[in-house]
């Protein structure tokens, strides 16, 4: 099967102030694969997702999805691309004001003209799939984190994205339930055939999910590859990366 | 919606003060721009509007309603000696209704909307952005501005001037009762002397400045929650200088538009 290029970075550099975050950066995502981005808190992993998504404009270089670029384009155009891409945010970032269904259903009766009841069972469905079914009608106030981040990736996905972009899916998590979201992604990854870049220090999480990582240092691409080459890797910087992290 | 901050910082990093006036106000005004803009394109958000209509009516319901009243009862208290002495007790009912209509009760339940209503909104939308929410609904294919902060602005201005109504009756009943318990004043004659010193000249631009009061209340708000950050600090500090903004400006308008209705409605 011919590999195909989904998103493709080019020499892309943000700076906020005289403080260079990211630095020339260049990279390739292939449909299908769950790409890890590794790195230190503050180098950038995050502004590069909200780089890719359009949330942060670059101050230099070019980002195409599917052959669009996402840098140069107006608001109508770059909402076409958002309706095929989910985001989960770090806090999950559900509506406060709404309860689970209303937070499910919000996108997807904007996006798509679909009766109330069509609706309901997509949502059901959707958390079916994170295994929540019961949570419909609670308020986020009511969900624990993990539960929380489960919502949060219902709501990504209820749209039927083709790419998935997880900003630290496991943070502030205890290690079961981290575990449980980790599977889970990796689960409806390969039920929805999505493709996802995933942000995360958590070594736990790329070991099950990634199929390919790389690692930011100092605003560039500092290391690449799977995550047994980097964890056995001779590197100063990676032995050490590695070391403060359990393995299961 | 980008703001130029780093020309400010450029020339007016001498005055921390001057640079963040210039911040606001050229943020204040983009964001008025772009409300301008946006109000007009679908889609429309009516049921979003409805629903903040009637989440701020009853929130400063409570509030309005003891204000309207104690306006009028403390004005009269506080006229009456002044009247009787110089034998004008019988202007009492006019001139108290009309300093309410045209200027005591826009002003005083634009402040006190200011207070209730720009904090809140303030407080609301900046939660949300620190909560990564209105990122959520941009990457979501949601215009957030127009779902968050155009509603709210039509909202606010809406509903002040419907207040305001409610308060001008409030306060000149609350006249009434004070001028019946020290003079046992006749409802008849009191709502005879009323209505023949108000004049439409009286309301029209009374009730008319009442809408860029609602307006200011909601886009001060809007704005400063918008651009919130720092976290809860950052969440607090919009909303307590949301209130304090637009009071101010609510003042420096009301000065203008009282001369120009002046000009247009002569006394």
């Amino acid at each position: 099967m011919a590999v195909v290029e989904l998103i493709k970075i080019e020499n892309l550099s943000k700076a906020f102030g005289n403080k260079v975050i990211l630095d020339n950066i260049s990279l390739n995502v292939y449909q299908g694969e769950n790409l890890v981005v590794f790195g230190q808190s503050g180098t950038g992993k995050s502004v590069l997702l909200k780089c890719i998504i359009g949330l942060l404009k670059p101050d230099s270089g070019n980002i195409l999805i599917k052959g669009k670029s996402v840098v140069n384009i107006s608001n109508k155009d770059l909402n076409e691309i958002r309706k095929n891409t989910g985001f989960l945010f770090q806090g999950a970032a559900l509506y406060d004001s709404m309860t689970v269904r209303e937070n499910l259903e919000f996108p997807l009766k904007r996006h798509s003209k679909i009766s109330d009841d069509e609706a309901y069972e997509k949502v059901v469905n959707t958390l079916d799939l994170v295994s929540l079914k019961d949570a419909v009608d609670k308020m986020p106030s009511e969900l624990s984190g993990g539960m929380k981040k489960r919502i949060g990736l219902a709501r990504s996905i209820i749209t039927d994205p083709e790419i998935m972009f997880y900003d630290e899916p496991t943070t502030g998590l205890d290690p079961i339930s981290s575990k449980e979201i980790s599977e889970l992604i990796l689960d409806l990854q390969k039920k929805l055939k999505m493709t996802s870049i995933i942000v995360t220090h958590d070594l736990n999480c790329a070991h099950i999910i990634s199929d390919r990582n790389i690692f930011l240092k100092d605003g560039k691409i500092a290391y690449k590859g799977k995550i047994e080459e980097l964890s056995k890797s001779d590197d100063k910087f990676l032995k050490n990366f590695f070391s403060n992290e359990i393995i299961h | 919606m980008e703001l130029p901050k780093e020309i400010f910082k450029k020339y007016l990093s001498f005055n921390e003060k001057l640079y963040n006036f210039f911040v606001t106000i050229t943020g204040l005004t983009i964001f008025n721009w772009e409300i301008l803009k946006q109000i007009f394109i679908p889609p429309y958000e009516i049921s979003e509007v409805k629903k903040h209509m009637n989440e701020l009516g009853v929130k400063t319901f409570p509030i309005v309603s003891v204000t309207g009243f104690v306006i009028g009862l403390v004005i009269v208290m506080q006229s009456e000696p002044v009247f009787v002495r110089f034998g004008a007790s019988d202007y009492l009912p006019g001139a108290t209704a009309i300093s309410i209509v045209r200027e005591l009760a826009p002003v005083i339940t634009a402040l006190i909307f200011a207070g209730r209503v720009s904090s809140g909104i303030g407080a609301e939308l900046g939660s949300m952005r620190v909560t990564e929410q209105i990122d959520a609904m941009e990457v979501s294919a949601i215009n957030p501005f127009k779902y968050l902060v155009v509603t709210r602005v039509i909202a606010t201005t809406m509903i002040l001037p419907i207040l305001t109504i409610y308060v001008i009756f409030l306060s000149i009943i609350g006249g009434f009762i004070a001028l019946t318990i020290s003079q046992g004043m006749n409802f008849e004659y009191y709502k005879n002397a009323v209505v023949t010193s108000v004049t439409f000249g009286d309301l029209i631009p009374s009730i008319s400045k009442t809408f860029v009061f609602g307006y200011i209340v909601g886009i001060v708000g809007s704005y400063k929650g918008y651009i919130a950050d720092g976290g809860t600090e950052g969440v607090g500090r919009a909303s307590t200088t949301a209130v304090v903004l637009a009071s101010l400006i609510i003042l420096l308008f009301d000065t203008v538009l009282v001369k120009i209705s002046l000009m247009i409605w002569p006394l």
